[in-house]
């Protein structure tokens, strides 16, 4: 199933920080996690990324896998350094107040899978 | 080697943040260069992954990428504290990172198994006390 950026947005009722002109972009699976390490040994295209970890590595792993979104999570706040990096990269950067479970939970259920390893 | 490009970075040690930026810049010089997606991918994750190695473990270092019409090949070279047991640092799972570098998102012992897996040939030259080089291949 064909999903965008704008879709996964509303299934998490996110709030866009970054790249509101990129939402019709197409994503076709996701990934979750606070470590990067286990992050970069997922290499698909289209993706996204759930993360709690706020800090440059987590644009710089994103750069690195071609990550379409960053989907921060549990309310994290990124700082403007941070946003900076990705409107550089043409990145989306959405926030969620749901945990990991639950916004992974919701991607799920709305078609969203993690692709095969 | 004919037709060769070579790009030379200095990875300096204990800007965490800025580490990536080499990986960052080798990536948009081979996309540039019209080199495929997939193996862009490939270098940029592999070298990015070693470049982080180099900051958390090693105090920096020199990272030489060649490139040729046929293949990519990364050398990083520190003069850290060297890998006592390959075998070992190979395993998924494995780290002796600090716990500051695990509340940063590294040192999940994934670092050198990634490397491996997203290249063609990858080979580890260590000495306790001397430091290590790593040399990946990536064939285009």
């Amino acid at each position: 199933m064909a999903m965008t950026v704008e879709d996964v947005r509303a299934a998490l009722g996110a709030r866009v920080l970054v790249g509101r002109e990129h939402l019709d972009r197409e994503v076709r699976s996701a990934c979750g996690s606070d470590m990067m390490s286990d992050v970069l040994a997922f290499s698909k295209d289209h993706s996204v990324l759930l993360t709690g970890l706020v800090n440059p590595q987590v644009v710089r792993t994103a750069e690195m896998l071609d990550i379409v979104c960053i989907i921060f999570i549990r309310g994290k706040k990124a700082d403007e350094k941070l946003l900076e990096m990705a409107r550089e990269r043409d990145l989306v950067v959405l926030e969620t107040g749901h945990r990991m479970f639950t916004a992974c939970g919701l991607l799920y259920q709305a078609g969203l899978r993690g692709g095969a390893v | 080697m004919e037709d060769a490009i070579i790009l030379k970075y200095g990875i300096s040690p204990d800007d965490f943040t800025r580490a990536g930026e080499a990986s960052s810049d080798v990536k948009s010089k081979l996309k540039q260069m019209g080199v495929s997606p997939e193996a862009v991918r490939k270098v940029a994750i592999a070298m990015y992954e070693g470049e982080i190695n180099m900051v958390i473990h090693a105090k920096g270092g020199e990272i030489t990428v060649q490139i040729t019409p046929d293949r990519i090949i990364m050398e990083l070279a520190d003069v850290g504290p060297g890998i006592p047991d390959v075998e070992l640092a190979m395993k998924a799972g494995y780290s002796t990172a600090p716990d500051e570098i695990r509340s940063l998102g590294f040192g999940a012992g994934m670092g050198l198994p990634n490397m491996k897996k997203y290249t063609d040939e990858m080979k580890i030259d260590t000495t306790v006390g001397v430091g290590t080089t790593i040399t990946m291949v990536v064939k285009l």
